[in-house]
C-alpha cells in the first residue's frame, strides 16, 4: 500500500469518517469512557506525529519532547489560574480561558522553548544530542517542580474546559471531534512539510548529513527548523491534553513521557505518516487493556516492547508493508 | 561555617564515588559495546533490594553484600545475554526503547515481589559511629567507608584496566572494535564480562546506597539520569572521564542543594525559597551538563581522541 494514490486516499478518508464516528459507536455501546480515551489517543498521536518529524525524517532522537508536551499544558493551566485570580501575569498579560488564546500561545511557548533547546542542542549530535536534549528537558521539569506559586509537584488544576465559539468542550464528544479534527490538519500540514523541499533536505541529512554539506547545504538551520515545528506540535498536544484531563503537572514532562512518545513513533512504524498515530493508539490502548486485566500491567508492557523491538522492524505499520520511504 | 562546607564537601565525594561506581560500568559498556544501557539504574536498584532483603531475613552483613552482588550480576549477565546481544548492530535508537521496556519490567516486578512500600536497611553496628576528620567535625563512618570503597574500586580499575591482559583488549575494543575481533579475540566472551563487571559495581553501589538513601522502586532512574550526565560530561568510553565527572557531578550537586535554598531566604518567603532552591539545585547539574557539551562536545576526556 503506497503512500499515494487514490486507494491510499480513499482509505484516510474511511480512516478518519470511521474515528469521527466513534461517539456514536460509544454512546450506541454504552461505554462513554472510551470516547475520553480515544481523545488522549488522539492528543498523544499529536505529539508522536511531531516527534516523528525529527526522529523518522531527520534522524534526530530527542529524549525531551515531554518538555515542549508539558509547556503546552502549562500555558493553558496558567492562563486559566490568572483569570480564575483575575490578575495579569507579571501584571502585564491577562489570564485567559479562551481556545483560540491559549491554543495559539501553548504553540508559541512551545515553539520558543524549542528555539532555544534546539538551537543550543544541534550543536551536538549522535549520543550526546539524545543526552543534552534529555537534560534541557530535565531543567524544565525541575523549574516547575519548584514553582509553588503552580501548584509546584501538585501540580495545577483548570477547573472549566476553554472555551471555543460553536463548540461545547464540556460534551467529550466535541472535545474529542475537536482534538481529532487538530490531529487530521497538522498530519495533513506535516505531510505537506515532508514532501517539501525543506523535506527532502531533512531525509537527505537523515541519511548523510555529510552528503548535503558537501552538497552545499547549510544543515544547521533545517534541523533547528524542523525541530521547532515539532515542539510546536507537541505544544498542541499538551494545551489539548490540559483540557482533557483538566490539571496539569509535571509528570507531563518527565523523561519517562518523553520515552513514552518515542515508544509511540518507533512502535507504530518511524518515518511514516500513520505510523505515529496507529503507535499512539496501540500504546494508550494497551495501557488501558493491561491496566483493566492487572494492576501490574507494566510488568507485561516492558516485553511487550522489547519483543516489538527485537522483531518488528519498522513497527506496526511494517506489518502492513508500509516503510519508511516506501511513499 | 567551615565545618559545615567540609562535611558538605565530603557528601559530595561520597555522591560522586556512587556516581563513578555506577558511571564506570555505563561509560565500559557504552565505549566497546556502543550500547546506550538504561537498565543500568535496574541493576543498582535491585543489587539494593536483594541486599536489604537478605539483611532482613538474615540478619548478616556479609550475606547481604553476597545477595546484592550475586543478584546485580546474574541479572546483568542474563540481559546480556538474552537481549543486548542482540542489539549490538542496532542504532541507539532500538537500543534506547528496549532498555527502556526493562525498566518497565524490573520496576513493576520489584513492586510485585516487595510492594510499594520503601525497605529500610540500618548501618551495620560497627560502622554507626562518626569519626572526627578535622578537629571538631565528626562524620559518619559508614559514608567514609563508601568513599574509600569507591576510590579502591577507581584504583582497582586502573590497574585492571591499564596493567592486564584483559585490560589491554578492553582498551583496544573501546578503540578499534572489528580490529580487535579481527585479530581472533573472543569479542563475544569480553563483552559478556565486561557487562558483568558494570553489573557488579551497579549492585554494589546499590547496597551500600541501601542505609544511606531509601531502598524503594524507581530509585534506579533518579540515579540513571545523574549518571548519565556524568558520563557525558567526563566523555564516553573513559574511566578517568567517569571518576572525573562523577566527582564533579556529586560536588556540584551536594553543594547546591545545601546552600542554595539558605542563600534564597533571605529574599523570598521560606517555603517558597525551599521549594524554588531544591529546584534550582537539581537545574545545576544539567546546566553544568549543557555548557560541558556546548564547549566540548564530546565531554572533557573523550576516549576515541
Amino acid at each position: 500500500m503506497p503512500e499515494r494514490g487514490w486507494t491510499y486516499r480513499g482509505v484516510l478518508a474511511l480512516l478518519l469518517a470511521l474515528a469521527a464516528a466513534l461517539p456514536f459507536a460509544a454512546q450506541a455501546l454504552d461505554s462513554p469512557a472510551s470516547i475520553g480515551i480515544a481523545t488522549q489517543m488522539a492528543c498523544f498521536a499529536i505529539a508522536a506525529a511531531s516527534l516523528n518529524l525529527i526522529l523518522g525524517h531527520g534522524g534526530l532522537v530527542s529524549f525531551g519532547h515531554a518538555a515542549y508536551f508539558g509547556l503546552g499544558g502549562y500555558a493553558v493551566g496558567i492562563l486559566w489560574e490568572h483569570f480564575r485570580l483575575g490578575e495579569p501575569i507579571f501584571g502585564l498579560i491577562p489570564g485567559s480561558n479562551e481556545l483560540l488564546v491559549t491554543l495559539p500561545t501553548a504553540m508559541l511557548v512551545s515553539g520558543l522553548a524549542a528555539a532555544a533547546i534546539g538551537a543550543l542542542s544541534l550543536r551536538t549530535s549522535g549520543v550526546q544530542f539524545i543526552m543534552i536534549t534529555l537534560a534541557f528537558a530535565q531543567m524544565v521539569f525541575f523549574l516547575f517542580v519548584g514553582l509553588k506559586q503552580y501548584g509546584g509537584d501538585d501540580g495545577l488544576s483548570v477547573r472549566r474546559h476553554n472555551l471555543v465559539p460553536g463548540l461545547d468542550l464540556r460534551d467529550p464528544a466535541q472535545l474529542y471531534w475537536l482534538c481529532l479534527g487538530i490531529l487530521a490538519v497538522w498530519l495533513f500540514l506535516l505531510h505537506r512539510i515532508i514532501g517539501s523541499r525543506f523535506g527532502r533536505v531533512l531525509e537527505g541529512v537523515r541519511q548523510n548529513e555529510r552528503r548535503m554539506a558537501a552538497l552545499g547545504v547549510s544543515t544547521y538551520p533545517y534541523k533547528l527548523v524542523a525541530f521547532v515545528i515539532s515542539g510546536v506540535g507537541c505544544g498542541i498536544a499538551g494545551a489539548l491534553m490540559a483540557n482533557y484531563l483538566r490539571y496539569v503537572s509535571p509528570e507531563m514532562m518527565s523523561w519517562q513521557r518523553s520515552g513514552d512518545i518515542m515508544v509511540m513513533v518507533i512502535l507504530g512504524g518511524m518515518g511514516t505518516m500513520l505510523g505515529p498515530v496507529l503507535g499512539a493508539v496501540a500504546l494508550v490502548g494497551l495501557e488501558y487493556t493491561l491496566g483493566g486485566l492487572t494492576e501490574h500491567w507494566p510488568f507485561f508492557l516492558g516485553p511487550i516492547l522489547l519483543l516489538v523491538v527485537l522483531f518488528l522492524r519498522g513497527g506496526l505499520m511494517g506489518l502492513f508493508g508500509v516503510r519508511r520511504g516506501s511513499g | 561555617m567551615s565545618t559545615l562546607v567540609a562535611e558538605q564537601l565530603l557528601n559530595g565525594v561520597q555522591l560522586g564515588v556512587m556516581l563513578f561506581l555506577l558511571a564506570a560500568g555505563l561509560t565500559l559498556v557504552f565505549g566497546i559495546m556502543g550500547v546506550i544501557n538504561l537498565a543500568h539504574g535496574s541493576l543498582y536498584m535491585i543489587g539494593a533490594f536483594a541486599a536489604a532483603a537478605a539483611a532482613r531475613a538474615t540478619g548478616s552483613w556479609g550475606l547481604a553484600l553476597l545477595a546484592g552482588l550475586a543478584a546485580a550480576g546474574v541479572v546483568g549477565m542474563a540481559i546480556e545475554l538474552l537481549v543486548l546481544r542482540r542489539l549490538y548492530a542496532r542504532d541507539h535508537l532500538d537500543q534506547v526503547l528496549a532498555t527502556f521496556g526493562l525498566i518497565l519490567f524490573f520496576n513493576q516486578g520489584i513492586v510485585m515481589l516487595f510492594g510499594r512500600q520503601p525497605l529500610f536497611m540500618q548501618v551495620p553496628p560497627w560502622l554507626g559511629g562518626s569519626v572526627e576528620i578535622l578537629p571538631g567535625v565528626p562524620y559518619p563512618a559508614y559514608r567514609l567507608l563508601i568513599i574509600a570503597v569507591g576510590l579502591a574500586v577507581a584504583v582497582g580499575l586502573y590497574l585492571l584496566i591499564q596493567h592486564t591482559r584483559i585490560g589491554m583488549l578492553v582498551r583496544a575494543g573501546a578503540t578499534h572494535r572489528e580490529m580487535v575481533r579481527a585479530l581472533g579475540v573472543d569479542i563475544r566472551l569480553l563483552y559478556t564480562l565486561v557487562f558483568g563487571l558494570g553489573a557488579l559495581l551497579a549492585g554494589l553501589a546499590g547496597l551500600m546506597a541501601g542505609p544511606v538513601y531509601n531502598v524503594s522502586v524507581g530509585m534506579g532512574e533518579q540515579i540513571l539520569i545523574l549518571t548519565f550526565v556524568v558520563v557525558v560530561i567526563g566523555g564516553i568510553g573513559s574511566i578517568r572521564g567517569a571518576l572525573f565527572g562523577a566527582l564533579l557531578v556529586g560536588i556540584t550537586d551536594t553543594l547546591l542543594r545545601g546552600f542554595v535554598p539558605g542563600l534564597l531566604r533571605s529574599a523570598l518567603p521560606p517555603d517558597q525559597a525551599d521549594a524554588l532552591g531544591a529546584s534550582l539545585s537539581s537545574m545545576g547539574v544539567y546546566l553544568l551538563m549543557a555548557v560541558v557539551l556546548l564547549v566540548k562536545p564530546r565531554g572533557l576526556f573523550p576516549a576515541h581522541a
